[in-house]
């Protein structure tokens, strides 16, 4: 596909937001995003993990399991270097810093269920991206997701102590938060159109 | 409990998605039509029951420390099973599911019926808490996606059932309305049950 890289970093941010188009990374979003402390930690774990898991997935899928004909294996495999670089960056960080993993660390291993890491890999196979599209669209990705939860966190924490319907009480209430959210981010859609 | 009460428990009163909130992601992407809600659902109940009742078989087998990567493993094996089921005899559906598919695999669901359920219980017993999980996730999704269908196309299952005069909501068709729908559907059935229980 002949598009620049760029353009798809700012559609993957804006545009086709991962969580807010693409429905990915739901449940960690919706229980983590209480405080807005939290799901800044949660946030960068993602955009961190998301960057380079979608290089080291691109790598393998294109040198190895291409030429290998072995492409029906690659949810396994991707799933497996997924955690297996969640595992690494862990051991990591809590060797070198210890400051960083009390903040980040805790929600390390939360990230290997997020669907939206193995998902990007899968979109980036189905599109057809390069290495450079394949790093940015994670990239993107890892910031807009990270932007979703952060907006979502500080509107709970706003309406914290305010009157709501027992029945939307939680879960609901977030998702109609959500869902308000998705309808703004459809007025991004005039900067670039991207499928 | 009884076989039927596993079943009825895992689908309706402890379902997965306005219970637990779990699974959402696949239950929000593909409910824009009913075939693909009900394909999907298919593909889930599938991985569920078979994945429920290998962890179930190998409960005594797999160590501690390591049961999440084998669980993640043998759900994994059953979701390639379904994608090249799927490649070769309906590579149109195949095509709109597109990665949902592949992510049935982090669909929490599973992973949390086999460490809720399969991890303790007899194989038979998890296979029918899977199937029952399975359909209530299934029901979920088909009752979102025939109003989303109806509305955004004037169709039901693909078939035209409002006509030409119709005026397609075009918002049902997008991202938002998938929020709407499942939240709506969360209130409607949550809301009676806490103000019992307020009681």
């Amino acid at each position: 596909m002949e598009v620049n890289p760029l353009i798809i970093f700012i559609a993957a941010i804006f545009t086709s937001n991962i969580l807010l188009t693409n429905f990915l990374g739901m449940c960690s979003f919706l229980s983590v995003s209480r405080e807005v402390e939290s799901s800044i930690g949660l946030g960068l774990a993602v955009f961190f993990v998301l960057t380079f898991t979608t290089a080291i997935n691109y790598v393998i899928y294109h040198f190895i399991l291409v030429p290998l004909q072995l492409v029906y294996l690659q949810y396994i495999i991707f799933i497996i270097i997924i955690a297996a670089f969640v595992q690494l960056i862990e051991m990591i960080i809590e060797r070198f810093s210890p400051v960083l993993y009390y903040t980040l660390g805790i929600f390390l291993p939360l990230i290997t269920v997020n669907c939206a890491i193995l998902g990007v890999s899968l979109f980036m196979v189905i599109r057809e991206y390069t290495f450079i599209q394949s790093v940015l669209f994670g990239a993107g990705s890892g910031l807009g997701w990270l932007l979703a939860i952060l907006a979502l966190a500080g509107i709970r924490q706003k309406i914290k102590y305010k009157f709501v319907p027992a029945g939307l009480q939680g879960a609901g209430l977030s998702l109609i938060i959500t869902g308000i959210m998705a309808l703004g981010f459809i007025g991004f859609s005039g900067i670039v159109i991207i499928q | 409990m009884t076989k039927k009460e596993i079943f009825i428990v895992s689908a309706f009163t402890e379902n997965s998605v306005w219970k637990q909130v779990l699974g959402i992601c696949s239950a929000l992407a593909v409910t824009n039509l009913m075939k693909n809600s009900l394909v999907m659902g298919l593909g889930v109940t599938f991985t569920l029951a078979l994945s429920g009742l290998t962890i179930s078989l190998l409960r005594q087998y797999i160590p501690k420390r390591v049961r999440m990567m084998v669980q993640t493993l043998i759900i994994a094996s059953y979701v390639i099973i379904v994608d090249i089921f799927l490649k070769a005899f309906y590579p149109e559906m195949s095509k709109a599911l597109g990665p949902y598919v592949g992510l049935i695999i982090t669909n929490c669901i599973i992973m949390g019926r086999a460490e809720a359920f399969a991890g303790k219980n007899k194989p038979l017993d998890s296979m029918i808490d899977g199937i029952g999980a399975g359909l209530g996730y299934s029901l979920v999704l088909l009752l979102i996606s025939f109003f989303r269908e109806l509305f955004g196309f004037g169709s039901v299952m693909g078939f035209s059932v409002l006509g030409d005069w119709w005026y397609r909501w075009s918002i049902m068709v997008m991202a938002p309305s998938a929020f709407f729908m499942l939240a709506i559907l969360i209130w409607i059935i949550e809301g009676p049950l806490r103000a019992n229980r307020k009681k």
